[in-house]
């Protein structure tokens, strides 16, 4: 069964609140931006969850590879130094 | 069975009940539309418009209940009424019909809803305004629905544009009513409790013929044909609609729910 | 359960042979990420029968809530009051909102919706047999909200720890969902077997007894007759066995009976004081595999209804389609 007449897929993403990111909760079908941003609304803030969203047609999504998470993103475990609990400081000043 | 209630007849409270009405009859049709809506999405949707109507709905019924001198509540204003005493125009009623036929609908009812709360806001009934104040926001997101399904359907296929002709020209009849003034327009506008109904003809047609424009549609020529729902004489429609919708009220007298 | 099906089909083909040191190398490496308690991501390399199975997994649970939207729907424009009005169109549309998240999870795995659709259409793909009852009286939507979505519940809560992230996440936003439909139905019984009429109290006690038996039924076939269950296991997209769920929903319902004021209709159902469970009658599977086959009440009805909204509905999705490609070519234009 062809696929070529339905409507295209778009990635949501809620912001809850001022101040916050807006965070992907799920997809949905619509036929154009507009409509997809409508949605969005319907689909997926009907219990006060938000209070702006994006959609992205999920086409235009470029994601890594996940045959390039070991390349990708061990390299930064051994970098401990960069997290602020790696230095030990003396008790009067360690609020810091 | 459960017998009818009796309201007292004030312009004041017709005012209100067609109001309500209007907001109760459009929920009840466009409810009608959940589990069957041509995509999920757009089921979801229908489906919170119907709820937004009922909420109006609940509130200006229950307003309409203090007001009647007699204690009633929505429910009972809702369930018990004969016919007769239902003041929604007629437009409301019809059937759901196709889809084209209730987004053009939705369109015309969300734009008149619209118009009526801008004004509403300034009633010097303070919880009508308030009433107002919070279905004006509602009632701008139905709108910017219909309007945007009525260009894509207007300048969609040559079916949906046929489809839509088809609903505009079976809606236009019914349109008279909602811009034609009697002596209850005549008392809430003396009372300044809201608008004259003709009050909101002109805007109306300006908010329309922008989007019909868009949609590469038009209105068709007004006909003699007029409708009388909002002074109680309804369309063989109504009817089985509350036949619906009363059923259970009706049959289990003084059941709890 | 709304994957009943799963438990009446034949495994998904076993673990096939392996061609290359690669794929062996692969399917070792996604063994000890499901036995390590990992998630799998849509782009993660997974097994072939993993992708097969939990496709028609998700997509038998995603036809099961649209197609439960139509029993209780049935009672929406019936509804006794405004307020229970809205709580039932907010109640249906969230089965809604349900199928959305179920199909868009299981579109992760390769199949559009669209596809799944046509398979369910078609009357390949299964549902949850409970929507196959009809819903006679207003008691029965009450009925429902309790003893179905309770139910449902039950062995929801478990899959949100699914090894297939996008499924798993579904289920976290649907399980927080579900919380409110099994509250509103008790809530509406309640209403009327404390405060309602002889009549009313009757309407409550018929829909108990013509619901109970196929409530049970939900959990599917008893665990000896499941073949799935082992795999089901191991890929923690099924987490607890049918008999066990089942044993469970006895023992929460029964004191919930009790508050209500109704009886189930089970004659042998007595507290069993050596296992410390409700135990209860048999179940008559004749019944249960004559739904599942086609012939329960409302089959027909039920598939004819989802079949004619999608038929009725397509001339708006090809007119939403075609304005939209008429936009782009006047932006490209431009
Ligand atoms: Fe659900
Ligand atoms: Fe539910």
């Amino acid at each position: 069964m062809s696929t070529e007449n339905e409507w295209p897929l778009w990635e949501v993403f809620v912001r809850t609140k001022a101040g916050l990111d807006h965070k992907h909760c799920g997809s949905l079908h619509a036929a154009d931006a507009r409509m997809a941003v409508q949605m969005a609304r319907d689909v997926y803030t009907r219990r006060q969850e938000g209070s702006s969203v994006w959609v992205v047609r999920s086409d235009q999504i470029v994601a890594s590879d996940p045959g390039d998470k070991d390349m990708l993103f061990d390299p930064a475990e051994d970098k401990v130094y960069r997290h602020p609990t790696f230095y030990k400081l003396p008790d009067s000043v360690d609020q810091m | 069975m459960q017998a009818s209630i009796q309201i007292p007849a004030t312009p004041e409270l017709d005012y209100l009940l067609r109001l309500g009405d209007t907001c109760l009859i459009s929920g009840q049709r466009l409810g009608e539309w959940c589990g069957h809506g041509p995509i999920l999405e757009e089921d979801i949707a229908l489906s919170n418009m119907a709820l937004d109507l009922i909420g109006q709905s609940r509130a200006l019924l229950t307003l309409a209940g203090q007001k009647s001198g007699k204690g009633f509540d929505e429910d009972q204003l809702a369930f018990l009424r004969d016919e007769g005493a239902y003041r929604n125009p007629t437009l409301a009623e019809l059937p759901r019909g196709d889809f084209a036929f209730t987004i053009l609908r939705n369109l015309v009812l969300s734009t008149w809803l619209k118009l009526i709360w801008e004004r509403l806001r300034d009633s010097r009934d303070a919880e009508l305004a308030a009433i107002a104040g919070k279905a004006l926001k509602e009632a701008r997101y139905h709108q910017q629905h219909a309007a945007d399904w009525a260009v894509r359907l207007g300048d969609g296929t040559e079916e949906s544009r046929r489809r839509c002709e088809a609903a505009l020209a079976q809606i236009a009849p019914y349109l008279p009513e909602l811009f034609e003034d009697d002596t209850v327009d005549a008392a809430a506008e003396a009372s300044g409790l809201g608008p004259a109904w003709s009050s909101l003809r002109e805007p109306w047609l300006a908010e329309m013929g922008e989007v019909l424009g868009e949609a590469g549609l038009a209105l068709p020529e007004s006909t003699k044909f007029r409708s009388t729902g909002k002074v109680g004489r309804h369309s063989e429609h109504m009817g089985y609609l509350l036949a619906e919708m009363q059923y259970l009220q009706r049959a289990y007298p003084g059941g709890a729910w | 359960m709304y994957t009943q099906a799963m438990d009446t089909m034949r495994e998904e083909g076993g673990q096939p042979a392996l061609r290359t040191a690669e794929e062996a190398a692969l399917q070792q490496r996604f063994d000890n990420r499901i036995d390590a308690g990992d998630f799998i991501e849509a782009k993660d390399w997974m097994p072939d029968n993993y992708r097969k199975t939990l496709l028609r997994q998700i997509s038998q649970h995603a036809h099961s809530e649209i197609v439960g939207m139509l029993p209780e729907g049935n009672w929406i424009t019936r509804a006794p009051t405004l307020k229970r009005k809205a709580i039932l169109l907010a109640k249906v549309q969230d089965e809604g909102g349900h199928g959305l998240y179920l199909y868009a999870a299981a579109e992760t795995l390769g199949q559009s919706r669209d596809q799944m659709l046509d398979s369910l259409h078609s009357g390949k793909a299964k549902y949850s047999s409970i929507f196959n009852y009809p819903t006679l009286t207003w008691a029965d939507v009450g009925t429902i909200g309790w003893l179905v979505d309770g139910a449902a519940i039950m062995n929801q809560v478990p899959i949100c720890r699914c090894s297939y992230a996008p499924y798993a996440r579904a289920m976290i936003r649907i399980c927080r969902e579900e919380s409110f439909h099994q509250r509103q139905g008790y809530d509406s019984l309640l209403a009327m077997m404390q405060n309602g009429t002889e009549a009313q109290k009757a309407m409550v006690q018929d829909a108990v007894n013509r619901w109970w038996w196929p409530c049970l039924m939900m959990f599917g076939p008893p665990d000896d007759q499941s073949p799935n269950s082992a795999q089901g296991m191991r890929w923690g997209i099924k987490r607890v066995s049918n008999d066990t769920l089942r044993q469970k929903f006895v023992d929460a319902t029964v004191q919930q009976a009790q508050v209500l004021g109704v009886s189930l209709p089970d004659p042998d159902l007595r507290w069993n004081e050596a296992t410390q469970h409700w135990d209860f009658g048999t179940i008559d599977w004749s019944e249960f595999w004559r739904v599942v086959g086609g012939e329960g009440p409302c089959n027909r009805e039920r598939l004819a209804m989802r079949v004619a909204a999608w038929e009725e509905g397509e001339w708006v999705r090809e007119a939403a389609l075609a304005h939209s490609r008429k936009q782009a070519r006047k932006e490209k234009a431009a």
